[in-house]
This record gives structure tokens, sequence and C-alpha cells, in this order.
């Protein structure tokens, strides 16, 4: 193990260990390895953000020779002055952080809450609602290649869309829930029920599983002490 | 046994208690036997129906928070496409999949197939912003965004990139994420409009919300560390010499063991609440009475 | 004018995405694109403001030495840190400032890294915790709740397979593995699709009443 990856290995036990404190007791250990995790991470986004998408869509189309000094290969590409317009926004959304003008932020925010109300209203309308509902619609009869009665799949697909409306029936709060329509919602609650169990058990899996990495790396970590 | 003691444990010992469930399978690896299920093994039929120079998007969005769940699941696609001589192209919606895909690199490519050659079999394309709107900007032309791969080095320079124009281009796309952007954007915004075949690997957190997707709009998905497992168990049933990179495989005894922990501890909650009631129930009626 | 000219910029964006669908020929198919990449381009300055903003906040605190001010300094000092070490990694790496053994990619694997996964991580205790405290069959639907769970949590586990395993094959959709596969595949699938739709509704409503300037309330206030 070289040095560079023993550094690494050491901070990140000693972090990890100040984190794990918390549930003895909160504790200045905690504390410290908190706040340096929210400062490390908005510098590690902005980095990111500024290398990957700021300058080879923005900085390196508006001028490309100017860029080109530090990544030749934008140097390359032709300008594109329409993008001088994005970072007019993104200089207006920084605004935000200048009281006597924040107000012109607004124009940048205008322009995602459209990009993402019109981008979303097409998506949302075809592929979780359009193509949800043509997927509900399963035979209730479903037979064998014989020609018999496949009860299993037929009950299964019975299952499926009764449980789907009569779970729609519960959240349809436009209309008391009495009479059928009562049932019928009460049922969906049931439905909902078995899906937030199953959501359980594999949220249960999902942390389940953070920890054994990181008691992997603890492990690896005493392991190269002795 | 003490009712009230037992309702009123402190939390703390339970924290060790699940420590110590996971621990101590750890150092004994108990070996598993795992079956892929027809959700996980659609993924890996479709891989194996591909023709050779076909191209798959193998997109990283997630970050080492939920690398234990999801990394197992990118290195075994990676492995499998690059196995059957696929064009393997990666990307990152999320800014820290960057690393995870340089990982998997590290993991897979410069250990098992370093006989492949980087721009003619294997490209990372790196990292860009925008969710959805990176998405849906690379469908209809992949250099609205990515004019150069993560080295800086121009796409038209590379030359597995010269007869890609856009996502359409691609045979399949195999999306591992945990959040959002992840597999149900790039199917809102991808897989749908472009009629592009997409594949998942999921937390086992977002696995359940996906499966009204499945199976039109959703090839297959791998779920958790669970899913990644069924697909890792999949690849060694079919290519024995994977089976000492099986990562997933080796730390679902743990899985197992936390599982059946947690079931005891809802039992015993559950013990403890209904005798602490019924003891309170006779206790009201012996003061009624 | 404060309100108006947001209002027309949400309706030109948000009309020129949904007839993009449409009509996915020129103009329509290109500004889409374009409009894709202007959204990425500010998203990412989004991330700027992120970094102001958390100057701003602990600069404030540190200069009116406020409660754990001393934490504020540790939270600017990681942040230069992390900032300074990607900028001149990206600079001497053509951009990538991930690139194998740059100080910004050590600084990720040594700090962000861990510290991401631990606080994750946990997690797993809580989960443990609550399990133990509250989860509680008190009704009927919490019952059914429990045991859907367990069904999940044992299912595929050796334990599940063994505990049903005498079922004789007639009923052998009733053990627990096939149980496991039944739940997820339709009556989860039913709830979840359930939850689905009705989230697409609300949100394909709430897009034509943004695009429409209909709803206003994100511009109020400043």
């Amino acid at each position: 193990m070289s040095g560079t990856d023993r550094l690494e290995l050491w901070i990140a036990a000693l972090l990890t260990l100040m984190i794990y404190s918390f549930l003895y007791k909160d504790n200045p250990f905690y504390k410290f390895a908190e706040h340096l995790f929210v400062g490390v991470s908005a510098a590690y986004y902005m980095v990111l953000a500024f290398w990957n998408t700021l300058i080879p869509n923005c900085f390196g189309q508006i001028s490309p020779t100017l860029v080109g000094g530090v990544v030749p290969s934008i140097g390359m590409q032709p300008a594109n002055p329409i993008r001088w317009v994005p970072l007019a926004f993104g200089l207006l959304l920084l605004l935000r952080l200048v009281p006597p003008v924040a107000h012109l932020s607004r124009w940048a925010m205008a322009l995602v809450i459209g990009y993402a109300a019109g981008a979303n209203f097409t998506r949302y309308l075809q592929s979780d609602f359009m193509v949800q509902v043509q997927s509900s619609m399963v035979p209730f009869v479903v037979r064998t290649e014989a020609g018999a009665i496949d009860v299993g799949p037929s009950v299964s697909n019975v299952v499926l869309v009764v449980g789907l409306l009569s779970a729609l029936a519960y959240f349809f709060f436009s209309k008391e829930h009495t009479g059928l329509f009562g049932r019928a919602s009460r049922l969906g609650i049931w439905t909902l029920m078995v899906a937030f169990g199953a959501a359980f058990g594999y949220t249960v899996m999902a942390r389940v599983s953070l920890l054994i990495g990181r008691l992997q790396q603890l492990g690896d970590w005493i392991g190269s002490i002795f | 046994m003490d009712i009230e003691r037992l309702r009123r444990i402190d939390r703390r010992w339970i924290f060790l208690l699940m420590a110590a469930g996971v621990w101590i399978p750890l150092l004994f690896r108990p070996v598993i036997t795992v079956k892929p299920s027809p959700i996980v093994a659609a993924i890996f039929e479709k891989i194996e129906s591909l023709p050779e120079g076909s191209k798959v998007l193998l997109s990283f969005d997630y970050g080492p928070s939920t690398v234990p769940e999801n990394q197992p699941m990118a290195e075994a696609i990676a492995r499998h496409v690059l196995h059957r001589r696929l064009k393997l192209y990666m990307d990152a919606a999320w800014a820290t999949g960057q690393a995870q895909a340089e990982q998997c690199i590290e993991s897979v490519i410069r250990t098992d197939f370093e006989d492949r050659v980087y721009g003619e079999d294997w490209v990372h394309l790196g990292y860009k912003a925008g969710n959805q709107g990176m998405i849906n900007a690379i469908l209809g032309g992949i250099r609205n965004l990515y004019t150069t791969d993560v080295a800086g080095k121009s796409v038209d320079e590379i030359p597995m990139m010269r007869d890609v124009q856009g996502l359409r281009d691609m045979s399949l796309i195999v999306d591992i994420g945990s959040g959002l952007p992840g597999v149900k954007e790039w199917i809102q915004f991808a897989g749908d409009p472009g009629n592009i075949p997409v594949a998942g690997g999921v937390t086992a957190v977002e696995a359940l919300l996906l499966y009204p997707y499945y199976p039109r709009q959703l090839l297959g998905l791998m779920g958790g560390l669970q899913g990644a497992a069924e697909y890792e168990a999949a690849l060694v049933e079919k290519y024995p010499e994977y089976l000492t990179d099986s990562k997933a495989l080796t730390i679902m005894g743990p899985q197992y063991v936390a599982h059946l922990l947690i079931v005891v501890l809802i039992v015993l909650g559950n013990v403890a609440f209904f005798a602490q009631k019924r003891r309170d129930d006779r206790t009201r009626k012996g003061r009624a009475g | 004018m404060r309100r108006q000219i947001p209002l027309l910029i949400t309706f030109f964006v948000g009309s020129m995405l949904v007839l993009a669908m449409f009509i996915p020929h020129e103009p329509f198919s290109a500004s889409n694109d374009e409009l894709s990449v202007w959204f990425d381009i500010i998203a990412s300055f989004a991330f700027i403001l992120g970094g102001g903003n958390l100057l701003r906040v602990h600069g404030d605190k540190i200069y009116r030495r406020r409660r754990d001010w001393i934490y504020s300094v540790v939270t600017l000092a990681g942040f230069f840190v992390m900032l300074a070490a990607g900028i001149v990694s990206g600079a001497r790496a053509q951009g990538n400032a991930m690139s194998a053994g740059s100080l910004f990619a050590f600084l990720y694997d040594a700090a962000y890294a861990p510290m991401t996964s631990t606080m994750f991580s946990l997690l797993a205790f809580f989960v443990a915790s609550a399990s133990y405290r509250a989860f509680r069959a008190k009704t009927r639907e919490a019952t059914v709740l429990l045991v859907a769970a367990f069904i999940i949590l044992v299912g595929r586990t050796p334990v599940g397979y063994y505990l049903t395993a005498w079922i004789p094959p007639p009923l052998e959709f009733l053990e627990i593995p096939n149980l496991f596969g039944w739940i997820l595949a339709y009556p989860n699938t039913a709830g979840q699709r359930a939850i689905m739709i009705g989230i697409a509704l609300g949100i394909i409503s709430t897009s034509l009443r943004l695009i429409l300037g209909i709803e206003r309330s994100h511009f109020s206030g400043d």
C-alpha cells in the first residue's frame, strides 16, 4: 500500500469513526465532521459544474480561443454566440445573493421553471399516465396454450386492476368515502399497506447495505494496522 | 421477562446489536446461493442477445453513499458488456457518478480488459449538469452537451463516437441510479420518446417505485444488493471466470442476517407492546371492578 | 413589470417545449435542444449560487460570533481547500478535475466519499431502533403492512425458504419466496402505479398552471 493510499485510508477511517460517535451521543468530533462534510460537498459540486458544464458548454462556446488555453480541444470548436443568453441568465441567478437586486434572479428562475414545467408536462403525461393506464389493461381471463383457464395469472391480473382502481378511489377526495365507493377506498388502503410493507422491507435492505459497505472499509483499515 | 425493561431498552444497545449482526457475518463470509429473478434475468438476456459491436450506454447516477448497492451492479454490467465485445459508453448525470465511473474503469477495465482500446471499445464521457435537461439535450444530439470526453479530448476525434448522433443510436441504455435523476428520468426523457430499451440498477429504496414501468417501459431492473447479487449470479453461471469479481454475492450473508435481526426486533417490540397493553387492561379492569 | 417579464419567460419557454413534442421539426426540435442546454448551464450556476450562499451564511455566523461559530470556520476551510484543489486540478488536467492522482481526487476519496457513505449508513441503526420501538401491529392495516414487510425481509433468505419448504406442490404459490415475487409484481405494482398516476395528474395540472401563469406563488415574497 502506497503512502498516499495509507493516508487516504486513515483519513477516511477517522472521519467515519467521528460520524459514528454520534450513535453514542452528539459530540464535538461529530460536529466537526458534519460541518466539514457540508463545506467539502458544496465545493465538490461547484467544481464539477464549472469544469464539466460551464467551461465546455458556456464559456467554451462563447470564447473558444480563451478556454482553449486550458482545454485545447475546446479551442478548435466554433464559437456559438447564443450562449451569451444562458450566461446572462446564470449571472442574473447569482444576483440572488445581492439583496437590492435579488428580484432580477426571478428571470432565471422563470426560465428554469418554464423549462421544467414544459418538459414534465409532456413526459409525465406520456410515461406516468398514458402508458401506465395502457399497462393496466390486462386480461382478467388468461388461458394456457391448451386453452384452459390459467388460474394463477388470471387472479393476479384481477388483483392488479382491482387494487389499482381501489387505490385510485382512495386518493379521490372530491367524493365522500361512503357506500360502495367507501368500501372500494378501504380495499385501496389495504393495497397501499401491502405496497408500503414491501417498501419498508426494501428500505431496510438498502440501509443495511450501506452499513455493510462502511464496516467493510473500517475492516480494511483495521487490517492495515495489523 | 421484565416487560418494562424490555420496552424501555436504551436504543444504543440496539445500535450495538445491529453493528454486531453485520460485522460478525462479514468476518465469516457465509456463502449464499442466489438465483436470478425474471426481472434481473431480462437484463442479462438482453445483453447476451445484442450482436457484437452494439452500443450500450452505462450511466453512473449515484454517489459514494450507495456504492455498496450500485457499484457491484455497474461493474457487473460493464464486465458483461465488454466480455460480449459490445461498445461501452459511460456517462454520468450525477456529479458523483463520474468518480464512480473512474472506480469502475480501475476495477473492471484496467484489470480484466486491458486489451480493450479506449475510444474504440469504451469511452468515458463524464458528467454533465442539468438532470433531466441533460438527458433531453443528448437525446436529439449527443454533441449538444458532449463536445469532449472526460479528459478534454474532442468527441470527433474518438472513433466510436463518429457514428453516434444521439441516444437513439444506442442499442441499450443501462442506468445505475439512486435518486433524481435516475432510471425514471431515463425512461421519461430517453426511453419513451426515443423508443430506446432502458434497463436499470437502483437502490432497494427506489426499486419498488419502478415496478409500474416493468416490462413495457423498463426492460429489467436490479433492485438493491439482492439485485446486484442476482446479476452477478447470472454472470458467474454463464462465465465462471468472474466468480472472484463478485462483490455483491460475498456480502449477501451479512445482509440476510441483518434482515432476520430486524424481524426479531419487530417481533420483540410487538411482544413487549402487547404484553404491556394486556397488563394495563387488566389493571384498568381491576380498578373498575 | 417585475412579475410580467418572468411570467412571459415561463410561458414562452414552457410552450416551446410542449410544442416541440407535437411538432418535432425545425425550429421546435432545435429550440428544444438549445433550451435544454440553457437549462443545464443555469443549473450549473445554481451550484455556484449554493456555494455563495454557504459563504454568506457561515461568514455571517463567524462575523457575529454566533453559537458554534467555530464549526463554521471548519465548513469554510473545507470549502476553500476543496474548491482550490478542484480548480487547480482541473486546470492541470485539461478540465478533468477528477483525474487520477490529482489532489481533488484524493480529497474526494479521503474525505467526501467516506463522509457521505457514513452519514447515510447511520440510517441502518435508526431503522433497527425504529423497527423495535415504533413498528406496532395496532390496527388491521398495520398488521397487513407488517406481514408484507415480513415476507419481503425473509423472502429471499434461507430462513424464508425453509419456513415454507414443506408446502405441497399444488399450494407452492404460498411459499414465502414465491409470495415475495408475487407481492412485488402485483399488489405493490398496483399501489405504486396508483400513486404514480396521482402524482402524474398533479404534475400535469401544476405544469399547465405554471406555463399559463395561473400559478404565481413562486414569484411572490421577494
